[in-house]
């Protein structure tokens, strides 16, 4: 009986099952007489508690008297937050630096791979801790501000910058923005449409500016143009108004910036060189000017390229924005971290923890796999 | 019959004699050669690759140009369409100089059609896609007018049933097909072909050669890279043999084969011929 | 001057960049190089001759004031002759495993040995006198978290990669289920629920150490990475091997180590390279749960003392050149790996 592979397959996975869940069940009972020894009670039930600490920053509400669960509901917009602006920066960042990796001009290019070979050989918690050290310790004390224009003030407590009074005005140029990328679409699909028709060109750049950029400024002016600013002023012992950028936050987003975009550097670099010499000067010899040769045949398949470990580097920023305990952000783990300190409930919260940052990992892994098998090269 | 000692090099007639020769038999009002190359000169840092080329090519001549590797015969090919540039000489194409003036570029290379090697194919686009890009984009033609003479030239090539498809699923004797056919579709009126079989299994290499000779037999102007003498026997006109970096002999094709004039030209001629 | 025109001015573009970079390097560098060198304090040095400059030069004998306790923490001060021994055998190890000449079942011999050895110096009995975990710190901590580390995840990584690849569901969901478990959450949440839980996990009454709930957390955490790593060189072996071994008899767990295994770890290198490279700056990460490794013990070493306390920005840039050293001398390794291999096989 046992010759047969079927039964001898069935067999290994029924004894590893069983190992599995004895394994298992021994973890459990152990956790159950352990956790009863220290009178804690598992479950969510703590959410609903009293939280008892502050969060520094957030982006809703937040005081002592709110539940934990509002708590972690902060730290996850706190992650997110700096998640996404820094997968922003660090594109922008290491787009540059990747491309001027391959520059023509000897300086540019040393400069470049100095960046890249420097940042991506020191940990990021070490590089954190100097940021943070740059803005906490070498930046003047509040009264002794930097001033920059008189709008932004540089200093220990974070960039404190000036910021548009509230006004309905600034609601319509949000929603004239949102209305202008709709917009420009559709003229975009229609420019497109034309081209396919008669063979003209309608030009996008100009039309896109003016839709995207144009119709909020327009908004504004119909709102009243209003141009009242919160400027900081000095009061008591520290400033007010405008809006302020930590110096925790900063220094995590630099941080995080900085070293994603040496990564990210080596990735374009890498799609760049992928895309064969062999196609520009196809596109070349048909004629194709420099821009057209980009957009239609460089850069596809260079995203082709880029795209996958571009994602498992946006996915690694997110995942390093755990970092932020370290330095005093409020992020999602610094939440978890006093709660769990705080009520005991560590098993719940660690749980809590690992179901976001998966969430966010399979998440960026199904979009990832869905644009990879969208633009996959058919191939016998 | 001309021999010039110091460089060794032959001429058995002189290039602009065998210009006028085949002018003379062109239809009426073509007197512009299509490709006229004087004293081009080309380096590559310290390293010359092109020394004192004079060519001449007439309208509807085709030239096959052979030589053993290193010659620089794809650098002289691939420097009548500014995908190298030469720093001292001078390069026609249909009466407009090849300088570093953007426009002429444009307009010689929407005139001049290439085909590559390596196919040079756009993955990425089907085979009908990578016929009409440069139409749609640089001749601003509409998709239809573009489809229709992409049709038109996919069946030329006798590959029509495969415009759906992406290069990816075709062999490299139907994507050097599809790269002739990609070429055609911008109407040029000279065809440059660098090495197109070197790269195929031999057993598709007859299919891509019978498109360029019936592309030939239809009054294309040719100029060809490659080792091909069968086909250079039956469609040259003209055969230019080069060797480190100049042109040794000029002849037709019957005349180099059997009488090759030059000791270099003999030397290369018994190295493929035996094999 | 033919080079600097062309690598420097070949367009108008061009000249404009490099005299960018030129004017920030010329404004960055001077006095950077003037703080970090120039007016610094060098050697045993008191404090106050660092605070004599203080602000215009750094304070670099604030490293040697500290080093021993940057390099080995709490261990006790006569009984550190060990952990010294011990990082050469660590670092022995790196450099060994380097050379193609060791590539074959000696080296798992090699490192058992090595890692016996290290274990014995660091721990004591057997003739030397024993000293808890708690003591341990410093640069061999770091050491050893990374390499014990990838040591005993590498049979784990292994196991994970030929279930993933099995076609017995079970196996196969168990194994893909843990592999995108971990690495879809950061390893700051793997050190936290080792160090919280691992505790709760255990039958009433027992202990575990600190050291080693972070060095099984990070055992964990590394197998997930080496798995997917070996994964991608099974796939790279070509299908035609698979069907050799299979149609010469070889029973599945024989032709898996002797003809897949081998092929698929040399083609793995690289990848399995760089995931040590990324778990040595990892190792940083205990600082969070005050585990004492290199990093911690430089961030403890100026804290804690009064007078040295304002040089802790030069005892951070100091731990942040010993990490750079190892890390960039590890990635040039792997790129000039790369390319060799690649010649190996491109003929």
């Amino acid at each position: 009986m046992f010759g047969s592979e079927k039964i001898r397959g069935i067999f290994w996975q029924v004894l590893l099952l069983a190992a599995v869940v004895a394994g298992g069940w021994y973890l459990f009972s152990n956790t159950q007489a352990n956790l009863a020894r220290s009178n804690i009670q598992v479950g969510f039930d703590f959410l609903d508690r009293e939280a008892g600490f502050e969060i520094a920053e957030s982006w809703i509400s937040f005081d002592a008297s709110n539940s934990y669960g509002r708590a972690f509901l902060v730290g996850i917009g706190n992650t997110l937050y700096v998640a996404l602006i820094g997968i922003v920066l660090a594109t922008i960042l290491g787009t540059i630096v990747g491309i001027a990796r391959l520059s023509e001009n000897w300086l540019v290019r040393k400069l470049a791979s100095t960046y890249v070979e420097v940042m991506r050989n020191v940990p990021l918690l070490l590089q954190l801790f100097a940021w943070y050290v740059f803005f906490t310790e070498l930046l003047p004390g509040v009264r002794q501000s930097i001033n920059i224009g008189g709008l932004a003030f540089l200093s220990q407590r974070g960039m404190r910058f000036a910021w548009p009074v509230d006004h309905p005005a600034y609601d319509y140029a949000g929603i004239a923005f949102l209305a202008g990328i709709i917009a420009f679409f559709f003229y975009r699909s229609y420019a497109n449409k034309r081209q396919q028709e008669t063979g003209r060109q309608l030009p996008l750049a100009l039309p896109a500016l003016g839709l995207i950029l144009g119709l909020p400024v327009i908004a504004w002016l119909v709102g009243g143009a209003p141009t009242d600013l919160d400027i900081p002023k000095m009061a008591g012992f520290g400033m007010r108004g405008g809006k302020n950028m930590s110096p925790e936050f900063t220094a995590l987003l630099l941080g995080l910036t900085t070293y994603t975009a040496a990564f990210i550097a080596e990735v374009v670099r890498g799609g760049i060189l992928a895309v064969d010499r062999g196609q520009t000067e196809a596109a070349e010899a048909l004629g194709l000017n420099s821009g057209q040769r980009l957009r239609l045949v460089t850069l596809p398949q260079a995203l082709r390229v880029i795209i996958p470990p571009m994602t498992s580097q946006y996915l690694n920023l997110t995942k390093n924005s755990s970092l932020a305990v370290a330095i005093g952000y409020p992020d999602l783990v610094s939440v978890a971290n006093t709660s769990m300190n705080q009520t005991g409930q560590a098993i719940e919260a660690i749980a809590i923890l690992m179901a976001v940052y998966l969430f966010i990992s399979l998440l960026i892994a199904l979009l990832m796999n869905f644009y990879n098998s969208r633009v996959r090269l058919i191939e016998r | 019959m001309a021999i010039d000692t110091a460089s060794g090099r032959t001429s058995s007639i002189g290039n602009a004699a065998l210009a006028s020769r085949f002018q003379a038999g062109d239809s009426a009002g073509a007197g512009l050669p299509a490709i006229s190359i004087e004293g081009l000169n080309k380096w590559f840092g310290e390293f010359q690759v092109l020394t004192d080329i004079d060519l001449t090519v007439g309208k509807g001549e085709k030239i096959v140009v052979c030589g053993p590797s290193g010659s620089g015969k794809s650098t002289l090919i691939r420097c009548i369409n500014r995908l190298e540039n030469h720093q001292k000489g001078t390069i026609t194409v249909n009466g407009i100089e090849l300088t570093d003036n953007l426009k002429n570029i444009d307009q010689i290379r929407s005139d001049v059609g290439m085909v590559f090697q390596h196919f040079n194919l756009f993955p990425h686009l089907s085979v009908m896609e990578n016929c009409t890009l440069a139409p749609i984009w640089v001749r601003k033609q509409s998709k239809v007018e573009a489809e229709a003479t992409a049709m038109k030239y996919l069946e030329r090539v006798r590959i029509a049933e495969q415009a759906r498809k992406y290069p990816g699923q075709l062999s490299g004797g139907q994507q050097q097909r599809v790269a002739i056919a990609r070429a055609l579709c911008m109407n040029p009126s000279i065809m440059l072909f660098d090495e197109p079989t070197s790269a195929l299994d031999p057993e598709m290499v007859k299919e891509v050669l019978d498109t360029m000779v019936s592309l030939a037999r239809e009054g294309m102007t040719m100029l060809c890279v490659t080792h091909e003498m069968g086909f250079a026997r039956a469609v040259a006109d003209r055969v230019v043999f080069m060797d480190k970096g100049e042109i040794v002999e000029t002849n037709t094709p019957q005349e180099f084969f059997d009488n090759p004039q030059n000791e270099r030209s003999r030397q290369f001629l018994s190295q493929i011929l035996d094999r | 001057m033919q080079w600097i025109k062309r690598n420097l001015f070949s367009s108008p573009f061009n000249t404009v960049l490099t005299l960018l970079c030129l004017g920030l390097l010329i404004w960055v560098v001077p006095p950077v190089v003037d703080w970090l060198f120039l007016k610094a304090v060098w050697g045993d040095q008191p404090v106050a001759a660092c605070n004599a400059v203080r602000g215009e030069g750094a304070c670099w004998a604030v490293v040697w004031a500290k080093f021993r306790f940057m390099m080995f923490g709490t261990y006790p001060f006569e009984e550190q002759w060990r952990p010294a021994i011990v990082i050469f055998i660590l670092v022995g190890l790196l450099v060994v495993s380097a050379f193609k000449y060791f590539w074959n079942r000696s080296l798992i011999a090699i490192w058992t040995v090595g890692i016996l050895l290290a274990y014995w110096l660091m721990a004591g009995g057997l003739g030397l006198s024993s000293i808890r975990t708690g003591q341990w710190g410093g640069l061999p901590v770091t050491l050893i978290l990374a390499i014990f580390g990838i040591a005993f995840a590498f049979p784990l990584g292994i196991l994970l990669a030929l279930g993933r690849r099995s076609e017995l569901p079970i196996i196969k969901s168990i194994s893909v289920i843990y592999i995108e478990v971990v690495r879809g959450v950061p390893l700051i949440t793997v050190l936290f629920m080792a160090s919280v839980m691992l505790a709760l996990f255990l039958p009433v009454g027992w202990q575990i150490d600190q050291l080693l709930r972070a060095q099984v957390a990070i055992i964990l955490f590394v197998a997930a990475y080496l798995a997917e790593a070996v994964r991608g060189g099974m796939q790279a072996v070509p299908r035609g091997q698979y069907e050799a071994a299979e149609a010469l008899g070889l029973p599945y767990w024989k032709s898996v180590g002797l003809v897949i295994l081998p092929q698929a770890l040399k083609i793995s290198i690289p990848p399995i390279v760089n995931s040590f490279i990324s778990l040595f700056k990892d190792t940083s990460l205990v600082v969070i749960i005050a585990i004492y490794d290199f990093a911690y013990a430089v961030k403890k070493s100026v804290e804690t003392d009064f007078e040295w306390k304002k040089y802790f920005i030069e005892a951070l840039l100091f731990s942040i050149l010993v990490y750079w050293i190892f890390c960039f001398a590890m990635s040039k390794y792997s790129q000039w790996l790369e390319k060799d291999l690649a010649r190996g096989h491109t003929r």
